[in-house]
Formats: C-alpha cells, structure tokens, sequence
C-alpha cells in the first residue's frame, strides 16, 4: 500500500498562492474575508507563512497544509477517533462523526486544523461551481487538507474498472496539479524509484518541527546542490 | 443511638427549622438568580443556533472561557469529597458540622464543570460519540471516565451520611415532604445493625473517594500535559492541578460555611474556629500553590527554549501580564499575609483570603489555557482573545444556577450533619475547648 507525501521545493515556489485558490474550489472551503480573518476565523487548508529556515537571511514563504504526520499529535487526542491515520498515511477526519471538541486543533503544532465557526456559506453565483466530490462539512466539526482523498478514491475506482493495479500517475492533490512553478511533487514516499522519495531523501530536505517527533510526510526542499 | 433521636428533637431545631421554612430573602434570590440563569439558557439557544461562531473563539485560540471554567468547577469540586474525607479519615473531630456543606458543593458543581465542556462543543447533539465510538488514548475519554466515577462516589458519599437525617425529617413532617423523605430514607430506623452498615459503608467510601478525586483533576491536567505545546507539556501539571483544586475548594468551603451561618443563624454550630482550621489549611495551600507556581516558571523561563519562553513572556510580562500578577496577588500574597496571622484568621478575614483565593484560582486556570493557544509555535496569524456576551452570560448562568440548586438543597436537607453532632457531642465539645487546636476563640 502507497504512503502518500508531498515534496514542496521553496526554491522553486513563487509564493503566487495559485495551490490556495485551487485548493479552495477543489474541496469546497467556504470564503473568508479580511474581517472574518482577523478574529481568527479564515478558512483556507492552504496558507503561506513566513518562516523563517537555516541559512536564510529573510523568512522563506512557506506553503502550509495538514503535514500528514505518520506520528500525529492530533489523532492521539480525539476522544472519538474522529480523526486517524488512515493506513495509507493520510490523516483522515470523520466529519459526521466529530463532536468539535477541538482538542485535535489545539494539539497541532502546525495550527493547520481548522473549525467551522459558523455554518458555511457561498455567494449565490458560486454555488453552483461547488465540488461535487467533497461534501460541505456542517459547523461545529474540524476539517483540514486530506491530500484531495477524494481524488484518490475516484483513481481507485477507475483502475479497478480498468482491471489493473492503482499507480502513482493516477492521483494527485489539486495544489500539486494547478502549481505553475512546478514547486510541488506527489507520490509514494515508500517506492524507492518515485520522484517523492528520491527528494525527500535529498540533502535539501527538510520536516518543519521534526524535531517534535511528529515525522510529517509534508517535505520542504531549500537552497543547495 | 435511636433513643437520641426523640430527646433530641427541639436542640437541634435550628438546623431543621431553616430546611422546612422558605422566608422571602429566599425567595428575592431564587427569583434574581433564576432570571440570571433564564438568560444564559437564551444565550445558549442562540450559541446552538448560530454555532460557536457566536463566541470570541477563533484560531489558533480554539479554548477559551468554557474550558476555563469547566477547569475551575472541577477545581472546585475537590472542596467536599476530598476534604470531608480527609477529615473523617484522621478523625478531625472539629470537621462534623462542616462536612457535608463541603460534599453538597462537590456534587452540584461537578455538574457545571461537566456542562462547561458540552457548552464548549461544536456538535453538543452528537456528545454521546464519546460512548459510542471511544477512543482511549485520548485524555479527554480519561477525563470522562474519572469524572464519572467520581460524581458517582461523591454522590453516593453525600447520600450516605444523608440518611440518618432524612429519617429524622421524614418523622418531623407530613405530606409531600413525608413522601419524599420516607422513599429516601431506604427504612432507616436507627437499629445498631443500621447503624454498623452505615459507618462502616461511609468508612469504606471516605477512602475510596480520596484516589479517585486525584486522579480527577489529575486527568484534567493531563488535557493540557500530554499535548506538545509549549507551557502545556508540563510534568508537574498533575499534582500542581490537584494542589490548585484542593485550594480553591477550601476557599470555597469557607465562602459557603459564611453565607449559610450568617443566612440561616447557625453560628452556635460554625465556630470561629471552624473558619480558623480551614483558614490554616488554605495557608498550607496557598504556600503549596506558589512552590508548584514558583517551580514551574522558574524552570521555563531558565531553560529559554524559544517557544516555551514566547509564552512565558507573554504570560509574566506580555499581554496576560496583569492576569498573572493578579493571580500571583490573590492566590498567594492576600491569603498568606490574612492567614498567616492567628489575629486575622477570623471570620471576616478568613472569607476576605477564600473570595481573593477564588477569584485568583478562576484567573490561574484562565492563564494557564489561554496564553499557550496564543502564541502557537507555528507563525500564523492571532488576535487577542475578548470573550463575548455569550460566553460571559454563560459562565454567570453557571454561577447563577450553582447557587440555586445550593439553596434548593437547603430547603430539602439539612446542610449541618445533625446525627454527627448528636453522636459525639462530647468528643466535639472536648476539641473545641483544646487549647493547640482552638487557640484563640473569638467571636465574630
């Protein structure tokens, strides 16, 4: 079974934010505006964030999403198992099961776990553009980035009906696809030949916070051979 | 014991007379505290039909003033149980007419702190998934479990000294009193055989209780300890809480034992000296309360790990700074410079440190949840978390409707012991006049 990761080169990133719009109408995230923003309240599973990395004089723009810990703080603490890791490295969220405790949110140290405050709501011209892959989750429940997994149900599907094995080129995240910089690769961190895993293995590689033990499956490149 | 029963009857009438009698002042405050009440269950109806979008929550502050209470009221709770217990347990003979005000605050209060986490949640509706789809290693599922046991074990604990006196009401009133007293009295009739099982059960209870409400408060620490976030992951957050609890309980005790002898004019039962023995057990406390405080920012703040201490500078020094010397203020320097006096160990001065060491334990769990959600380590954006009138209405309604449902159970049952008084009267009278334990009887 594959354990899905994502190589993220900061070099390569031109911080145009094109992930988080596709990210957005990929998975049906409800808008935001500046004021909702300020109180704490933006919804987006992509954001960037100024951090700043050894060897870098200024902060470096990171492009931040759930980091599909393999040893996630935040699935230890659900009291409902609401959120898990699913065995194919993806750190799942039951939505019609979450008692919006947020305790996972609070047990991130990314801080990428967000909650619906409010019922989700849309523009009625945008209404129609909504995914209908992704259900819209209610209030009251946590929700962040899920590797598009609904995408990878739908490559499943179409290689059973196919009659073959699911491969790598079958499935990819929204942001990795819509990229114009071709920052971000996905695949298979456990195929040794795959282009995640050659990168992830590289000297510019880097985990935010593995220091925390979390082992995220999010891996940054930055400046170096 | 029986024969006590009847000659006994008129002495202890000003305990029993305030039980049978609703006088105006009571009903002007279960009418004020009703409305309070009224309007924090409006504020809740709004809060589930908007979301908690209503509240001033937001991220990466997801917590804020429910979990602070709920914190606070199981704090609270460590009043009663633990403390009655004790003083069973090593005999504190001055301890009988005081105990089960202490367990009656245990029990209603637990409720509240409970009730704090199902206002804090987003899906209140779906609240029964922790039964349903369990997940053990969470501290939470911990917590629900401890809790559990120990509203069962306080209940059953204040039930059990309960019946004796029960049976004496039941014997002194007629109709819908007579009714409720006879079913609750389970038969009792004051045989020796009763009598055995009774002290030998509340024996057995008084030492079960004692682990039981550790591991509470513990586990309630542990939400916050066995997550990863700095000045969260603590290890001495056990037992600094268990400290806290039992702190803000006495001062709780002592603020209850003040109104209801002052309300109810029972100060021929609470003595002076019952406020002198609390008041130096909370000294001990409070001395406790800041070695724990003391300890746990001293090792933050030397070790200078930068995450750790971006909290505690915003904790000590930063935007919480003023919670925090309040907190440092009215949970240490106000009670010890009150209690540490045997001339101001009195009534007055005594309720004086309980209501400061309340008001500064409230602030402490407010510090504790607070900061840490503020300053995550990740560099996302933040606000300054207000709570808003939901919130607040909320934690006055809990407030509100803890004092009403106090004042209810004095009107059904006596909130003085009245058999514990009668069976060693002697033995009671005896410690009052001991000159270590009673050194200076003044009356307020």
């Amino acid at each position: 079974m594959a354990r899905w990761g994502l190589v993220i080169d900061l070099d390569r990133c031109t911080a145009c934010q094109a992930c988080v719009v596709a990210c957005k109408h990929e998975n049906n995230v409800p808008f935001s505006t500046p004021a909702t923003a300020a109180a704490g309240r933006l919804m987006t599973w992509i954001q960037l964030v100024a951090v700043e990395t050894p060897s870098h004089g200024a902060p470096t723009a990171l492009p931040l999403m759930c980091q599909q810990c393999d040893r996630p703080p935040c699935t230890d603490v659900c009291p409902t198992s609401a959120t898990y890791l699913n065995p194919e490295g993806i750190v799942a969220q039951i939505y019609p099961r979450c008692i919006g405790c947020r305790y996972c949110t609070n047990a991130c140290p990314y801080a990428v776990k967000l909650f619906n405050w409010h019922t989700p709501e849309w523009p009625e011209s945008m209404a129609p553009l909504k995914n209908p892959d992704v259900s819209v989750r209610p209030k009251g429940v946590v929700e962040k980035c899920t590797f598009c997994h609904h995408r990878l149900m739908r490559a499943r599907e179409q290689a059973r009906a196919d009659g073959r094995e699911l491969s790598s080129e079958d499935y990819v995240p929204a942001c990795v696809q819509t990229c114009p910089a071709e920052a971000m690769v996905f695949g298979d961190l456990d195929d040794p030949n795959s282009e995640v895993a050659v990168l992830a293995a590289s000297s510019r590689a880097f985990r935010w916070m593995e220091e925390l033990g979390t082992r995220p499956k999010v891996v940054y490149l930055r400046e170096g051979e | 014991m029986g024969d006590l029963h009847a000659s006994a009857h008129d002495e202890y009438e000003a305990i029993t007379q305030p039980v049978l009698t609703v006088g105006p002042l009571f009903n002007r405050w279960a009418l004020g505290l009703g409305a309070v009440v009224l309007w924090a269950i409006f504020a809740w109806a709004w809060q589930l039909t908007f979301g908690l979008g209503e509240t001033g929550l937001g991220r990466p502050i997801f917590w804020g003033l429910y979990i602070t209470n709920f914190v606070f009221f199981i704090g609270v709770s460590h009043a009663g149980t633990l403390i009655s217990a004790i003083l069973r347990i090593v005999d504190a003979e001055w301890r009988r007419p005081i105990t089960r005000m202490a367990e009656v605050i245990t029990v209603l209060v637990l409720f509240f702190g409970v009730g704090n986490v199902v206002l804090d949640l987003g899906r209140p509706d779906r609240a029964l998934n922790v039964i349903l789809h369990p997940h053990f290693r969470s501290p939470l599922l911990w917590d629900i479990m401890s809790i559990s046991v120990y509203l069962m074990a306080s209940s059953f604990y204040l039930y059990l000294p309960l019946i004796p006196d029960i049976a004496r009401l039941r014997d002194q009133t007629h109709g819908w009193r007579h009714r409720f007293y006879r079913r609750l009295s389970i038969g009792w009739t004051g045989t020796p055989k009763q009598w055995h099982r009774l002290e030998r059960m509340i024996g057995i209870m008084a030492i079960v209780v004692i682990p039981i409400a550790v591991s509470v408060h513990t586990v309630v620490s542990w939400v916050f300890a066995m997550t990863i976030q700095p000045m969260w992951h603590s290890t001495i957050f056990g037992p600094y809480f268990v400290v806290g609890a039992i702190f803000s309980g006495i001062a709780a005790i002592i603020i209850a034992m003040a109104i209801v002898r002052k309300v109810y004019r029972l100060e021929k039962y609470l003595l002076p000296i019952h406020f002198n023995n609390l008041g130096l057990l909370l000294l001990v406390m409070a001395c406790l309360w800041f070695y724990f405080t003391f300890a746990e920012h001293l090792t933050t703040w030397y070790g200078q790990q930068p995450h750790e201490v971006t909290v505690f500078n915003a904790r000590v020094f930063g935007p919480f700074a003023p919670f925090f010397w309040l907190m440092v203020v009215t949970c240490f320097v106000v009670p010890f410079g009150i209690l540490v006096n045997s001339r101001t160990r009195t009534v007055r001065w005594t309720v004086i440190a309980s209501i400061s060491v309340t008001i500064g334990m409230w602030i402490e769990r407010f510090t504790i949840v607070v900061p840490s959600l503020s300053n995550p380590r990740a560099p996302i954006h933040t606000f300054t978390y207000v709570p808003s009138w939901v919130e607040l209405s909320l934690m006055a309604g809990c407030f509100a409707a803890f004092a009403l449902l106090y004042m209810g159970f004095t009107k059904l049952f006596p909130v003085i012991a009245i058999w514990e008084l009668e069976q060693d009267a002697h033995a009671a009278a005896a410690v009052t006049a001991d000159p270590v334990l009673a050194p200076r009887v003044e009356e307020a």
